[in-house]
Order: C-alpha cells, then sequence, then structure tokens
C-alpha cells in the first residue's frame, strides 16, 4: 500500500462483491486497493458462510439439472419480494447470472453439485466446491496475484465526498488513522445487521436476543456515512431477514450450522409452554424465512421446537445435541416450561389431529381438527418417547436497507442524480433487488454481477 | 477375539463434537470421501471415527476452506483431530498389543531396532564365515555378497520375518475391519475391492480440487500426491526386484547378484540384470520421494501438525531412504573389501525397517486401504442421511 499516491479505485470492504470489483478493475488496469475492516482469518465478511449462487439456465449446465428461465427467475423474485423489487435491475442481474461462473472459474472458484440434504437447490443453484470460504480464498489469491493491495484490520471511520465527489477515505489501523485518496470509491462493505444498537432502533430491546449468524464485522458504517452524505437509500430499514436457529449458538458468526429444522416434523412452543403457529404451513423455503420473526414475536424472543423419537434422524442433523427426555414432564424441567401447561398443549394438539398419510415430501394431510393454531401438514402425535427439543432464536442473516444504485452500479444521491465516481456492489446495495424476503443464493448471485460492473465502471470512469 | 481397548474418551468426545459440526453444514462434501461418508451417519461412535480418520488423507483442504477454523469460535480441526484419531488407531489394531506402546516413541524405536538389526546381521554372517573371509574383497564371479552371508542365511532370515510381519499387518486389518464394521452385514463384492485398489494406487483423494490439495500450506499442490507417489512405487519396484530375483534364482538358475546391464547383447543380457534395473528405479524413487515428504512436511502449517507423530513420521522416511541409499552403495562398492560392512548396514537397515514396520508409520497404507474398501462397500450399499 503506497498512502502517497492516488488510487485508481479504493474499494471498501473484503467479501464477494468487493473482491469480484477488485479483480474486475485489477485486470482492466486500474491500480486498486482494497480495505478489509476484518483481520486475516475473518476476511470475506458474510461470504465467508454462503454456498452457492442463483443461475439462470435454458438447459443442464455443469452442475446444473434441468433449466431455469429468465421468466421463472424472475417469477421467484417477484414473490419473495412482494414486488419490493427494481424489475430493470432484477432482470440485468438475472440474466448475467446465466454467464458468470465461467467468469468465476476463471479466477479459481470451483462448482459441485448441491449437496447432501440440498436436492431441492439442485436445478436453481450452483454450489461452490468448499462453500464460501473457499470462494473468498480463491478471489483473494487471485487478487494478490494480479497486484491489488489489500490491507486487513482496516477499518475506515470517515468518508470525504464533496458535490456527490467521492475524494478521499480515512481509515484505522492498530490504533493509527490514515487517509487514501482515490479517483473512485467503489461500496461493498455489507448491511448493518451486526449492529445491535441500530437493529434496537426497529426493534426495541428484543435486539438483545437476536443472534448474528454472520460476521461480527458488519455494521453498517459505511452505509451510515453515505446516508449521512446525500446519498440516496432504499429498502425498509426497520427490516431484515431472520431464521429460526438453536438458541445455544454464538452471539456471532455461527453461521449455518445453527439452523434447526425440524419444526414441521413436531410443534414448536414458547415460554408458556404454548404453541403459537401453525408449524405444518409450508415447505423449507417458507418456513426458512418466516420462523425467525415469529419467534423474535414472543415473550423473551424464544421458542422450544419439540419431537418424538419418530423424527428423529429424518431431517438435517443440527449441530447441538437435542435436550432429551423419556417424558413430557421431564422435558418441560429441562426446559425450564411448566410440565402442566407442556403436557396439556401435547394433549389438546395430539387429541385433534385427524388420520392420515404422513410425508414430508409434500403437503400431506396429516392435519389438526379444531385446533389454533392449526397444524396444517406433517401432524403426527407426539407420543414416542425419547421426547427431544431444540431451543429457537431469530438469527438474523443480513439487512434489507441499503444505497440506491443504477444498472452502472452508481450509488444515486437525493437528488436522483447518480455521482459519477461511487458505486456500490454486494449486500449494501442489495436491497435495491431483494426489498424483502429471501432467495437462497441470491446475495452472491447480486454481489457477483454487481462487483464485476462496479469494478468495470470504476475503470470506465478513471480512464474517462 | 478379546475386546480392544478404546481411544482416549476426551478424543472421541471432540470427533464427536467435529463430526456433528460438519454434518450439519456439509460444505466441503466435494473435496473426498471423508465427508460423504459421514453424513451416511447421524450420530458419531468411537467405531465411526476410527473408519472416518483413516479415510482422511490429511490434504487439509478442508482446514483452510472450514469456516469454523481456529480462530473462529467453534475451533474447528477437522485434519487435525482426525490425525490424533488415527494414530490412537493404529495403537488400538496393533498386534500384539504389548508392542503398541512403540507407537509412542516411534522414532526412537525405529533407531533402536535399526542397529539392533545391525548386530543381527552381523552375528548371522560371522555364524556362517571367518572374520578374515569378511574382510576381504569378493568379486562377483565369487558370488560378491553371497561370499560373506550365504544365501540360504539371507532368504532364511528375511522370509521369517516377511511371513511374521505381513501375519501381524493381517491381524490388524482383521481388527481394524471387525472394530468398524457397522455394515459388515452386508457382504464385499469385487467392484468394491477394485475400486479401494483403483482409489489407493492412484491417491484419488490427494487431489483436493483439480490443482491437487492444500498441502503443505493453502496454495493447492500436487507435490505430496507425486512425493507420494515416488514412495510408494519406488518400495514396490524394490519388492519386485527382489521377488523376480527369486524367481530367477530357483525358476531359472540365475544367481545373483544381477550383472550391469549390457545393452549391447541385447534382450538376455538386460533380462538377467532386471532386478537391477528395478531395484535402482525403486531405489531412485525411495530417495526422491521420502527426501521431499520430509522436506513438505518441514514446511506445514503447524496447527495442523500432531506432534507426537513427528518421530514415527520422520523414522519411517529416513528408514526408506537409508535402505534406498546403503542399498546403492552395495551395488557399486560390492567387489571391494568394503563388501562386508556394506551387507552389515544395508541388511541391518531392511531388517529394522521390517520389524518396525507394523509399529510405524507404514501402517497408515493398511487401515488405509480398509477404510476405502469399506467406503467403496457403503457408496453402493448406503444412502445419505438428513434432509430438508
Amino acid at each position: 500500500m503506497d498512502l502517497t499516491r492516488t488510487y485508481d479505485v479504493l474499494i471498501v470492504g473484503g467479501g464477494n462483491a468487493a473482491l469480484c470489483a477488485a479483480i474486475t478493475a485489477r485486470r482492466a488496469g486500474a491500480s486498486v486497493l482494497l480495505l478489509e475492516g476484518a483481520p486475516k482469518d475473518f476476511r470475506g465478511g458474510n461470504s465467508r458462510h454462503t454456498r452457492n449462487l442463483r443461475c439462470m439456465h435454458d438447459h443442464p449446465a455443469d452442475v446444473l439439472t434441468d433449466s431455469y428461465s429468465e421468466s421463472e427467475y424472475w417469477e421467484d423474485l417477484l414473490k419473495v419480494t412482494g414486488g419490493e423489487t427494481n424489475e430493470q435491475l432484477a432482470r440485468m442481474t438475472i440474466r448475467h447470472s446465466a454467464h458468470c461462473r465461467e467468469w468465476m472459474v476463471r479466477h479459481g472458484v470451483r462448482f459441485q453439485p448441491s449437496l447432501g440434504g440440498t436436492l431441492h437447490l439442485s436445478r436453481t443453484n450452483a454450489f461452490f466446491l468448499g462453500g464460501g470460504k473457499f470462494l473468498v480464498n480463491a478471489y483473494y489469491r487471485t487478487a494478490e496475484k494480479l497486484g491489488v493491495d489489500i490491507e486487513y484490520n482496516s477499518e475506515v471511520v470517515e468518508l470525504k465526498i464533496k458535490d456527490n465527489t467521492f475524494t478521499s477515505a480515512v481509515f484505522a489501523r492498530k490504533g493509527f488513522t490514515h487517509e487514501v485518496h482515490a479517483k473512485t470509491l467503489i461500496a461493498a462493505a455489507g448491511g448493518f445487521q451486526s449492529n445491535i444498537a441500530w437493529l434496537k432502533e426497529a426493534w426495541g430491546e428484543a435486539a438483545n436476543n437476536f443472534i448474528i449468524r454472520g460476521t461480527p464485522y458488519d455494521k453498517g458504517n459505511i452505509l451510515r456515512f453515505l446516508m449521512d452524505q446525500g446519498v440516496k437509500s432504499v429498502g425498509d430499514p426497520t427490516q431484515c431477514h431472520a431464521v429460526a436457529i438453536d438458541a445455544r449458538a454464538p452471539n456471532f458468526d455461527g453461521g449455518i450450522v445453527t439452523r434447526v429444522d425440524c419444526v414441521s416434523l413436531g410443534i414448536v412452543v414458547n415460554r408458556h409452554a404454548l404453541r403459537f403457529y401453525d408449524e405444518g404451513e409450508d415447505f423449507w423455503p417458507k418456513r426458512y424465512a418466516i420462523w425467525g420473526r415469529l419467534v423474535a414475536g414472543q415473550p423473551d424472543q424464544i421458542g422450544y421446537s419439540i419431537i418424538d423419537a419418530k423424527a428423529m434422524g429424518t431431517f438435517m442433523p443440527p449441530v447441538f445435541p437435542p435436550i432429551e427426555a423419556t417424558s413430557l414432564k421431564e422435558l418441560a424441567a429441562k426446559l425450564n416450561l411448566d410440565p402442566d401447561t407442556l403436557s396439556q398443549t401435547v394433549a389438546k394438539f395430539n387429541a385433534a389431529i385427524k388420520p392420515g398419510n404422513f410425508n414430508h415430501n409434500v403437503l400431506d394431510d396429516c392435519s389438526t381438527a379444531g385446533l389454533t393454531p392449526p397444524k396444517s401438514h406433517w401432524a403426527r402425535p407426539l407420543d414416542t418417547p425419547p421426547f427431544y427439543a431444540y431451543p429457537l432464536r431469530p438469527g438474523i442473516t443480513f439487512t434489507y436497507l441499503g444505497v440506491k444504485v443504477n444498472e452502472r452500479a452508481q450509488i444515486i444521491m437525493q437528488d436522483d442524480k447518480p455521482s459519477h465516481n461511487m458505486f456500490a456492489a454486494g449486500e449494501i446495495m442489495a436491497g435495491n433487488i431483494l426489498g424483502k424476503g429471501y432467495l437462497a443464493g441470491f446475495g452472491m448471485t447480486i454481489g457477483t454481477i454487481f462487483g464485476r460492473i462496479a469494478g468495470e465502471e470504476a475503470v470506465k470512469h478513471v480512464n474517462a | 477375539m478379546s475386546t480392544l481397548e478404546s481411544i482416549p474418551r476426551e478424543l472421541v468426545l471432540e470427533g464427536e463434537r467435529v463430526m456433528r459440526l460438519c454434518n450439519a453444514c456439509r460444505y466441503c462434501e466435494g473435496f473426498c470421501a471423508v465427508f460423504p461418508a459421514m453424513e451416511r451417519r447421524i450420530n458419531f461412535t468411537e467405531k465411526d471415527l476410527n473408519y472416518l480418520a483413516n479415510l482422511c488423507h490429511n490434504c487439509t483442504e478442508c482446514y483452510y476452506a472450514c469456516q469454523f477454523a481456529p480462530p473462529q469460535v467453534f475451533e474447528l480441526n477437522f485434519p487435525k483431530t482426525l490425525a490424533e484419531i488415527r494414530l490412537e488407531t493404529y495403537r488400538k489394531y496393533a498386534w500384539p498389543g504389548a508392542f503398541a506402546a512403540l507407537f509412542r516413541r516411534n522414532g526412537l524405536a525405529t533407531g533402536v531396532v535399526s542397529v539392533a538389526g545391525l548386530f543381527v546381521i552381523l552375528a548371522i554372517m560371522l555364524a556362517g564365515r571367518t572374520p578374515r573371509a569378511l574382510l576381504a574383497a569378493h568379486s562377483d564371479a565369487e558370488g560378491a555378497f553371497y561370499a560373506v552371508m550365504s544365501h540360504q542365511a539371507m532368504v532364511a532370515t528375511f522370509a521369517t520375518v516377511a511371513l511374521l510381519i505381513c501375519g501381524v499387518f493381517a491381524i490388524g486389518f482383521a481388527r481394524f475391519w471387525r472394530d468398524t464394521g457397522v455394515s459388515n452385514a452386508q457382504p464385499l463384492v469385487a467392484s468394491d475391492l477394485l475400486q479401494a485398489i483403483s482409489d489407493t494406487l492412484g491417491l484419488k483423494h490427494l487431489d483436493g480440487t483439480d490443482n491437487g490439495c492444500a498441502y503443505p500450506d493453502e496454495l493447492p499442490s500436487n507435490t505430496r500426491r507425486v512425493f507420494h507417489h515416488l514412495t510408494f512405487y519406488g518400495f514396490g519396484l524394490c519388492l519386485a526386484a527382489t521377488a523376480v530375483g527369486t524367481v530367477f534364482h530357483y525358476g531359472l538358475g540365475w544367481e545373483g547378484p544381477p550383472p550391469i546391464p549390457d545393452f549391447a547383447r541385447g534382450g538376455a543380457g538386460v533380462v538377467r540384470s532386471l532386478p537391477l534395473l528395478l531395484g535402482s528405479l525403486g531405489g531412485i524413487g525411495l530417495l526422491l520421494g521420502p527426501a521431499g515428504l520430509l522436506w513438505l512436511k518441514s514446511r506445514r502449517n503447524s496447527l495442523l501438525v500432531d506432534p507426537r507423530q513427528n518421530g514415527m513420521d520422520a523414522g519411517f522416511l529416513v528408514s526408506l531412504m537409508l535402505t534406498s541409499l546403503s542399498g546403492f552403495l552395495l551395488t557399486v562398492f560390492r567387489e571391494t573389501p568394503a563388501l562386508s560392512a556394506l551387507v552389515v548396514v544395508h541388511l541391518g537397515v531392511v531388517l529394522g525397517l521390517f520389524v518396525t514396520m507394523p509399529y510405524g508409520k507404514f501402517v497408515h497404507g493398511i487401515y488405509r486401504f480398509g477404510a476405502l474398501l469399506r467406503n467403496a462397500k457403503e457408496q453402493r450399499t448406503m444412502q445419505k442421511l438428513g434432509a430438508e
């Protein structure tokens, strides 16, 4: 790193989008400095925890089965976002997703067929061999080889912007601050989901019981600096994507292993030992997206997924061992729930189940009658000891609030005009396209496409 | 068969913890056979761990790709945990059990046994020849090394040792197979065996990604596979040289030592020197391969090394190199008065190598093959467990 020079491109952030931008800009001949706030061991932001990206394809292609057309992809997006998207940017991203794998492989990424337990994604999502950290490692190696200057532990504390034009950034490292000048800025520093104080603005004290599934380094500082200096924002500032995860997970960085997916195979009760939502409403993708929010709405933000011996071994094995008991009373005692209430809840549930043919692969006819809330599918009596429980808490994956961008990844200012030398890529702008809901692997698609566009456009600006 | 002593409890607990984490993640599934084998299980008993640990080739690719590797809070060190378990399985399956303690101080044991080997060979030589004969030079025409140690004595010594260690290996293999046999109800079929042999001979699971594995550091590299092949096939060629020499001796009456190949004379001259050619090629492999593996070991990421195995690894590799080096010296200087000394050194080192083989690094091959065989069978007969 040479702080006396003016870099062509300054990239703030060190995940997938930042790296795609850095590699693209450097390959186009620009001098590039990448500032990663995390130490080297934790580089890569939330990309470390990812495992695939969603790709459009018209025919079976390398690791992808069947086909996934632009229109189906767009329909899926429309469904999960309920229209909170930008069709022009979304369709551009979808179209680019058909070809980006080749670029990724050229820069060190490897793909593999969908993982055990994820067959439902084999058509739409290309899995990274070794997961997101392998991808991040490969990109860092490529970027280093190409001559991108990379600095770790470097947290940007100030962005200097004048007349909608970026001039320099101040960053802190090892207790000292440094100023670096650059002709262009690419903001690729993620969302603000690890900033509990910020989450509290929307969720109040409940946010104290939220578990952040990914990097602890996404504090949203860059997002805040940009918004404070006249950049237009998109997305609901109060919303975040939350899934139900094991309450024993670490406060940050527990990643994929903390998820618990036996909700549909039993019942879920709150701390009063009462059910509060239809556990058999829908399949995994939808279930996945709503249960974090449901648990967040319960007292003390905690729930307990309870199953019996029949269900054991029929779902992805969670990382923490279940709390096990030979009777419901014993289980209640272990969970600190009222034993009588739990027994009543289970008895009422068991009594309400109509006869049916259990099949976890379809929306089967095993449902309850006259029960509130009902269980619409996969309802089987909890009657076979041992009984097992997994405590659940809301696990926050990402936030939706971001900076507004155009199709050239240029950041849009309050006056709706694009900044000519500030660009954004990745989670910090994903809210333009995914304003609500969740679509597996789409975040990595947005990061990859917009990272590359930002890199290209930044170099175009430098050369203009 | 008596019950085998379990591996240390804390290691089993750590192994279970590691497997539970990995099985809930599965991102590394594409790297090697260990992860798909893990996905065929929900719970991990000691038996499962002992099998999976021996299926692991320690390429360490998964460590660098692991989002939970230290300093992350889960402190997941998959390859090192399996390496530690592997060492315990070597002890567990060793026969006779009293010798299993050798795995603790294997480097030292290899050294001591090799020196003892020298004395044994010297004693055998002195029993059959006068000291005067031992100190003289002998031309090939006089039988060279057979002039200082009779062919019969040599065959008797090494055939006995070879048979013994083969028996010891067979017992170890049987113990491993029985102990890890959660799926033994299903019979093995020929294709399982063929697949295991092919996986072994090609070191299939050391390919990592298409550019090799993460050894000795994070950068993908094929060097370990190359050096291992040199070692493995070098050893194989040396065994082949011995086998061909034996056939020549007893079948064709062509007594050793094999002549320097005379290419001018064509076919017959070259064929007679086949043991020499095979041995020389193998010997080159046994110099380059172990040297390369030692060099790679010295450059490994210390976070991934189980230091208790350094002596065992180095002891075996150095023994192989000394075997080769002394073999070459013997070939070159066999018609000089140094003959006896070189025979003592070479045969002593070989004897030491053979005797320590069942209680040192060599056994990794026995159990690795067993694990690959079990893996081949499981791939055919078992499903992955868990779904979303």
